[in-house]
């Protein structure tokens, strides 16, 4: 017990939240654009496993890391074009789409690596150049001698990569979008009543091209963060169901930026707790099965849907096609 | 001008449009076997070889069909009733376990005749139940079903883990499975039923669920069109205001609706564990449920279409098999490629093509005699 309980093994639980936490904030920023402006996102895991592929591809063939970015988010939010082609354009099911993209994405990944690089589906591992890398932040150390807070900065919040950061700043930019701005506004608006927005004189399907233009971005940079930051190379089906999580959390936050945040923490939380409890005994519970907590974000999203822990209201108008002429 | 209030004839809503939908999946997957070097053609040919080419294939090709005719009902059912249920992977893993727990328990005692009824009823009653939950949260609560079936997709995948890895796994092994269940339990293989009549052919993984599979259909249809409830379903599914006016309880039909939903993805244990593994393994869904969904939008919720989607996927599933071995640039994943195209254009895109063929229609119609149906304002 003692060693599970130490600041240091706290620290680095912590510091583990962080690092797992990361595709899953994106992801649910991602998420709450697009569902706030009236159009269900299922697809997040497709768009994030595409993105990881072309960023691990990019990187392996042109060395760089920026390369990889640019390619991810421009797969990415080709992907979502394609979403909402289907349903902004052509009216068709939410859910259809977003399933169709992540079935898509969950073959083709395998298909293309393997018949471009002969890995198994893999690309191939990344010199530390064509990566992004761990920094330590400017000043880290003058302050590294403050109690608590010293150490904290220290092991915790320093000694990321630079998506660790673009995550952790993804939250305030998109509740200052949504929330101050009049891009924001509309947005809103046109996900809870589109005729209103239509008729003050905006164009819906405009509003809601961005938003989810805006979630390829942010799936983009997260799945660039699973391939080239995270890991040194793509492998196949490495998303694992992290952008289902990432759907979950921002149900969990009812889609709200800061209320999304916290709860991917809790789920990455989670997710780092069970690797360290894997054949540990806590004093008076036992061994606590893995597959328990791996399973305790999905549980809780249900709980929650159910109204038991408060009530998860969506978006007025998410998921009904608007129809300008009826 | 909005399109979407003229009417087409029959055979163009039914027929053409959806078979066009599917050529388009196909046109795109065949882009995608050029863009890796191979010939489409070619990959075409040897699909169609490794399925239909010799009996062993044609043997493979129905027991994936199988499969996919059990989830694909599943999906068109609940569609009917516009429900989605995502949660049809979930379902047949849980019926699994209905299995698995029922024969660990009875198979030494029971004879054949008993345990067989036995265990398909288990596979039903833990599918629909593994679909209640959403299905009574929809209902009641007002919960998403597509969220919450996703969430039990991954509930049942873990509770799985865990059960095999730390209950009901044989005692002594290694790998994650329980103990081999008795003989009796197991559902005749299709050439051992096919040599007492004196048939010979090679042995595959074909079992008499095939059969299951087709009555299934039977029923379903009967189910949908020929019944109060299926009435009542429909109708619940068309417009919840009516139902309520005509006295339909909506919320019942949901529970109803998703119960035979699960019990019908829960046949795909049968087919695999009593069919085929006679032994409860890890992650013996393959998939399949998801492949549900597509079957369904490709045969646009009628069994008989179902049937049509499923043995189609079921060409692709054991001709691409044939297909990696032979191109080895072309791996099994094409597949569930193909999957994602069908499900894109059979699905979310299937009114694309429609206001251009509503053009051409207006264009080149037979009979423009009917006064116009009121679809030409604005």
């Amino acid at each position: 017990m003692d060693s599970l309980l130490n600041a240091q093994t706290v620290l680095s639980t912590l510091d583990a939240t962080l690092r797992v936490s990361t595709p899953l904030i994106l992801c649910a920023m991602a998420g709450l654009f697009s569902e706030r402006s009236g159009i269900i996102d299922i697809s997040l895991e497709g768009k994030m496993l595409s993105a990881a592929f072309a960023s691990g591809a990019l990187a392996a063939v042109t060395g760089s890391a920026w390369i990889a970015l640019a390619g991810a988010i421009i797969t990415s939010i080709l992907l979502s074009l394609l979403h909402g082609f289907a349903c902004i354009t052509n009216r068709g099911d939410q859910v259809v789409s977003g399933l169709a993209i992540n079935v898509l994405a969950s073959g083709l990944t395998i298909v293309l690596g393997i018949a471009w690089f002969s890995q198994g589906g893999q690309t191939p591992a990344l010199a530390s150049e064509a990566r992004f890398m761990p920094f330590e932040l400017p000043l880290i150390e003058s302050i590294a001698h403050i109690p608590f807070i010293g150490p904290f900065m220290q092991s915790v919040i320093s000694g990321h990569n630079l998506l660790v950061y673009v995550a952790l700043l993804a939250v305030p930019l998109t509740w200052w979008i949504v929330y101050k701005t009049r891009f924001g506004l509309q947005l809103r608006a046109v996900g809870e009543n589109p005729l209103a927005v239509d008729t003050a004189g905006i164009s819906v399907s405009q509003l809601r091209y961005k938003s989810v233009m805006i979630a390829g971005i942010l799936c983009g940079i997260a799945g660039t963060y699973l391939a080239i930051a995270q890991n040194a190379a793509f492998a196949r089906e490495m998303t694992a169901g992290q952008g289902y999580i990432a759907l979950a959390a921002m149900i969990f936050g009812k889609w709200r930026p800061v209320p999304a945040l916290l709860a991917c923490l809790m789920f990455g939380f989670l997710d780092a707790v069970s690797i360290r409890l894997q054949g540990v005994a806590l004093p008076g519970i036992g061994e606590v099965p893995v597959q328990l907590i791996q399973a305790l974000p999905y549980v809780l999203t249900v709980v929650l849907l159910a109204g038991f822990i408060g009530k998860a209201v969506a978006p007025k108008a998410i998921g009904v096609p608007f129809v300008k002429e009826r | 001008m909005s399109t979407s209030n003229i009417e087409l004839p029959a055979w163009i809503e039914i027929l053409l449009i959806p078979i066009l939908n599917i050529c388009m999946a196909l046109f795109f997957a065949g882009l995608i076997i050029f863009a890796i070097g191979e010939n489409p053609i070619d990959a075409v040919r040897i699909m169609l070889t490794g399925a239909f080419g010799y009996d062993e294939g044609v043997g493979y090709t129905l027991y994936y069909t199988t499969n996919f005719i059990f989830t694909g009902l599943a999906v068109a059912i609940a569609f009917h009733a516009r429900l989605f249920n995502i949660g049809g992977e979930g379902q047949a893993y849980f019926a699994g376990l209905g299995i698995g727990l029922t024969f660990l328990l009875l198979d030494g005692m029971l004879p054949a005749i008993l345990l067989i009824p036995i265990g398909i009823l288990a596979a039903a009653l833990f599918g629909a139940l593994w679909a209640l939950i959403p299905a009574w949260l929809q209902a009641y609560r007002g919960s998403h079903i597509v969220i919450t079936t996703i969430m039990f997709n991954f509930i049942a995948s873990s509770l799985m883990v865990y059960l095999l890895v730390n209950v009901l796994i044989k005692p002594g092994s290694m790998s994650p499975e329980t103990r081999e269940f008795s003989e009796q339990s197991w559902l005749p293989f299709m050439h051992d039923v096919l040599s007492n009549f004196g048939i010979e052919v090679t042995r595959t993984p074909l079992n008499m669920s095939f059969v299951l599979a087709l009555v299934c259909c039977l029923v379903v249809w009967i189910y949908i069109w020929k019944t109060r409830w299926g009435y009542a379903l429909r109708t619940a599914g068309q417009s919840e205001a009516a139902a309520v006016y005509a006295g339909i309880k909506p919320k019942r039909i949901i529970i109803i609706t998703m119960c035979i939903s699960g019990a019908l993805a829960g046949l795909v244990a049968v087919n695999e564990i009593m069919g085929v593994h006679h032994r409860l393994i890890l992650n013996f869904t393959a998939g399949y449920g998801f492949t549900g969904i597509a079957v369904a939008l490709m045969g646009r919720n009628h069994p008989l279409g179902i049937i049509m989607a499923s043995l189609l996927f079921g060409v692709l599933y054991q001709g691409g098999a044939e297909l990696a071995f032979e191109m080895p640039k072309i791996t099994r994943e094409m597949v569930v490629a193909i999957q994602g195209l069908i499900i894109l254009f059979s699905g979310a895109l299937a009114l694309m093509l429609r206001p251009a063929i509503v053009k051409i229609w207006l264009a080149i119609r037979p009979i423009p005699s009917t006064p116009d149906m009121g679809g030409q304002h604005g």
